[in-house]
């Protein structure tokens, strides 16, 4: 019944997935805020999600270290995004396909590293719980906000920092004007490509510790691709966000709320095929970000390579 | 210690700057050959030459933005070494470019502090660099509210910007490249003003300009440049206007102005009531009525900024008309597609060319076809015609002298002159009948300067209404043959060439009705 949806259990069970789904688009999005701030268009998020997911996985598999698991998932997506920085920025490639080309090959080397090592759905024990004292007694409010996975708290924290670095420090002032006037910054002594390799890299970090957010927090099982496209929506979000770390938070949230609706509809079996069901967070991307207006605070120099002449 | 001791703690004043042999070659062009070239301390050294001869190439190299082929750099007899702008920064060297190189986003205080150290470690000390901001300012009356964003600046204020960025960075040699043609001529007397202060104080200023009375009027030495080769050198005092013009061009040039009566034929545009929003806090449009008929020239006189731009991009369908009728050729155009526009034969030379009047990353060739490129003549079907494409391009790079390594080079990498010359070879070239002409020769040297304003002569003898808007009054009074004033986006009056006069129309453009004049 759909009437079920509206009764208080219901309503904060949603809210409360919804706040643990957002953390790998909160992720995932800043990094990529970073990168288009500075310029660099990042479509390879997918795959760097994909291949963090599976990196962490493995690792605390074996290891049954999470720290390691998630170290592992970031020093991976840096890897893949000190690549998609020297295609970008060194070799000045067109950035939107290498982006697809590095979630392709995210993607590929995923299935194959999961069938050569692991072969079978396993699970892994991940990041418990940790209950916030005090806060976490609250009525109501506690159970939604304070009784989550460090990776969740990691992440909503994430955006203050995010903005504050943007905002008030001069890595981010040398980040924002690289990406709207990279020739202005030239002429001022800042280097464009080691502020562009610096967000690209932390973009494709951040990547990783989404994937890592979903295979040993959320989910605690790798399956092939997982990720199902939450890395081109976190790549939306930023448009949606307004390339702005609040704003970011806003379109997660949102999106992620949909997500745990669906969830719930499914689960209380309402009378919606749930094909439907699934596809709702995506239709609200094409529809949000149609209705976005998406030019307004882009950067200017975004996807355009930069070399001084002569 | 204040920043300014940090500063000057750190090296020696520059004394003295020599470019010796300075060679630079780009794909097809050699755009600096041997170039020897020197300035010191408290003098200003000119640097002239037409549109493409290699000033603004001399110029980056000297601020380590290209790297010369070959060619020393002394400073103060020592041979250094400028790699990149970091080194000619640590050096004292500033430089103001061509084109502003600010992040229009950013303030005018985060402008000035990108890359430099901040006394807060990793954070920004953006109240510091106010402050002091304001102490510069104040040194050398620089007005400027640092928390106002780039984009909010008139370009008068952003120039300013641009000298603080330099002085901040505690530089002593200036380069000053192409300062006033952006410029009112107030606010060039303005910068002269600083100029003249700075000239006290030590600096060594290096200035490039088109205008020859700017040159007279400012510099103490001048350099001639002609196609990268340096013509020489000679203190400014033994020269003037006519001479400086034939040295730098080869042969002697002259200034034109219309004399012949006008055949003012039907209305062709016709402004009735025109009013419209701005945006940025700029002046909008107020009530505007305008008639311009076939075969005149009418001036459009004002201080930049008080609504001229507004005024171009209403007639051409770039900004929206909050009430009143635009009508063009009989037709009400208010709100018309721009396809309407083109058909109905309107050339537009916008004030910002290299935005609104080309692609950068489009071939010469491409952008001569921009606006027709989906006619018959270019276009076959949807597939371009690539040869009739090319001959038209070489056709125009000749006719108006575009200098050009090919039609296929790319439209940035052409000197600053010569852009402009590509938007206005594609206006003027396709038999216009009405023409918006903003600013059309700033930034050309005074050969090309003269040829475009010829060409404005030589549409409005075959019947093509022209609109000059120019803050220029010298190119208003030559050309126009009734001139209208306007002030804080109102029209303040329109006189005939024969009834304007400098004073009359001063006082216009500063906003003081006839009535009040008397
Ligand atoms: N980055 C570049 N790549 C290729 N060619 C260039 C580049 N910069 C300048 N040139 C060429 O070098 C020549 C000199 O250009 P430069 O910009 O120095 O001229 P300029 O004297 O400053 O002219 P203007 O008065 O038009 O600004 C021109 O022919 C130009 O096409
Ligand atoms: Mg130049």
């Amino acid at each position: 019944m759909i009437s079920d949806l509206f009764s208080l259990t219901v309503l904060l069970g949603i809210i409360s997935s919804g706040i643990r789904l957002a953390t790998p688009y909160l992720f995932a999005s800043i990094g990529e805020a970073f990168s288009q701030r500075s310029g660099v268009l990042n479509l390879g998020v997918e795959g760097q999600m994909i291949l963090g997911a599976f990196t962490a996985f493995y690792v605390v598999m074996n290891t049954e270290n999470l720290l390691l698991g998630v170290l592992a998932a970031m020093g991976v997506g840096a890897l893949m995004g000190l690549a998609m920085g020297f295609v970008s920025i060194t070799l000045q490639a067109q950035q939107g396909i290498s982006g697809i080309g590095f979630y392709l090959f995210g993607l590929g080397m995923s299935n194959l590293l999961f069938q050569l090592l692991v072969g079978t759905v396993e699970t892994v024990s991940g990041f418990p719980k940790v209950p916030l004292p005090i806060l976490s007694d609250i009525p109501v409010i506690g159970k939604l906000f304070f009784d989550h996975n460090i990776l969740v708290y990691l992440a909503f924290l994430l955006v203050p920092i995010a903005s504050f670095v943007l905002n008030k420090t001069n890595l981010g002032l040398k980040i924002r004007s690289v990406g709207e006037n990279p020739e202005a910054a030239d002429s001022l002594g800042v280097s464009v490509s080691k502020v562009r390799y610096f967000t690209t890299i932390f973009g494709g970090a951040m990547s990783g510790l989404s994937g890592a957010s979903l295979s040993i927090a959320l989910l605690n099982v790798f399956q092939l691709g997982m990720t199902a496209g939450q890395g081109f929506i976190a790549v939306a979000l930023v448009y949606f966000g307004a390339w702005r770390p609040w704003g970011v938070l806003a379109g997660a949230l949102l999106f992620s709320l949909v997500n745990g609706l669906q969830l719930w509809i499914q689960v209380l079996g309402i009378n919606i095929p749930s094909e439907f069901a699934v596809m709702m967070p995506y239709i609200l991307t094409i529809f949000v970000l149609t209705l976005s207006r998406s030019k307004y605070g882009a950067p200017s120099a975004l996807t355009k390579p930069f070399e001084r002449e002569g | 210690m204040t920043d300014l001791e940090l500063n000057s703690g750190k090296k020696d004043r520059i004394e003295s700057v020599t470019m010796q042999g300075i060679t630079k070659r780009f794909p097809g062009v050699l755009a600096n050959d041997r170039v020897d070239f020197d300035v010191k301390a408290s003098e200003v050294h000119a640097l002239l030459g037409e549109n493409g001869a290699g000033k603004s190439t001399l110029m980056k190299i000297l601020y380590g933005l290209y790297h010369q082929d070959s060619g020393e750099i002394y400073i103060n007899d020592e041979l250094v070494k400028i790699n990149s702008p970091t080194d000619a920064i640590n050096l004292g060297i500033g430089m103001i470019h061509q084109h502003f190189m600010l992040v229009p986003t950013l303030t005018v205080t985060e402008n000035v502090a990108l890359g430099l150290p901040s006394s807060r470690g990793p954070l920004t000390d953006l109240d510091r660099v106010s402050k002091r901001i304001l102490e510069l300012a104040d040194l050398y009356g620089l007005r400027i509210d640092p928390n106002a964003y780039i984009w909010q600046l008139s370009v008068g204020q952003q120039q300013r910007v641009e000298i603080i960025k330099a002085l901040y960075r505690g530089a002593d040699l200036l380069i000053l490249d192409e300062p006033t043609a952006v410029l009112t001529p107030q606010e060039v007397d303005e910068l002269f003003g600083i100029m003249r202060q700075m000239v006290k104080d030590g600096f060594g200023l290096i200035f490039i300009s088109h205008k020859l009375h700017e040159v007279i009027e400012i510099s103490h030495r001048v350099t001639v440049l002609r196609n990268g080769r340096k013509i020489g050198t000679r203190p400014t005092s033994e020269v003037d206007k006519s001479e400086l013009a034939k040295w730098m061009v080869g042969h002697a040039i002259d200034f034109i102005t219309t004399t012949d009566q006008i055949q003012c034929g039907e209305v062709r545009l016709k402004l009735e009531n025109v009013s419209c929003e701005s945006d940025r806090g700029a002046k909008g449009l107020k009530d505007i009525n305008l008639e311009m008929c076939s075969g005149e020239i009418l001036g459009l006189a004002g201080v930049s900024g008080n609504g001229q731009r507004d005024l171009a991009e209403v007639i051409v369908g770039l900004r929206k008309v909050s009430s009143g009728r635009i009508i063009l050729e009989d037709e009400d155009i208010t709100g018309a597609d721009v396809d309407v526009l083109i058909n109905k034969m309107l050339s537009y030379i916008p004030e910002e060319r290299m935005r609104d009047g080309m692609i950068k990353d489009f071939t010469v060739a491409e952008n001569l076809i921009l606006r027709e490129h989906d006619q018959p003549k270019f276009s076959d079907n949807g597939f371009l015609k690539l040869k009739a494409i090319e001959g038209h391009a070489k056709e125009l790079v000749n006719r108006f002298q575009i200098k050009t390594p090919s039609h296929k080079t790319m439209a940035k990498s052409l000197s600053g002159g010569n852009i402009q010359k590509i938007v206005l070879a594609r206006e003027l070239s396709r038999k216009p009948r009405t023409i918006i002409a903003a600013q059309p020769t700033r930034g050309l040297d005074i050969g090309a300067a003269e040829y475009v304003r010829e060409q404005l002569i030589i549409q409005r003898n075959n019947g093509t209404a022209v609109l000059l808007i120019s803050e220029d009054l010298d190119e208003i009074f030559a050309l126009s043959d009734r001139i209208a004033v306007i002030y804080e986006g109102k029209i303040m009056g329109i006189l005939s060439r024969e009834d304007a006069t400098k004073e009359k129309i001063g006082l216009l453009m500063a906003g003081v009705m006839p009535a009040e004049q008397a």
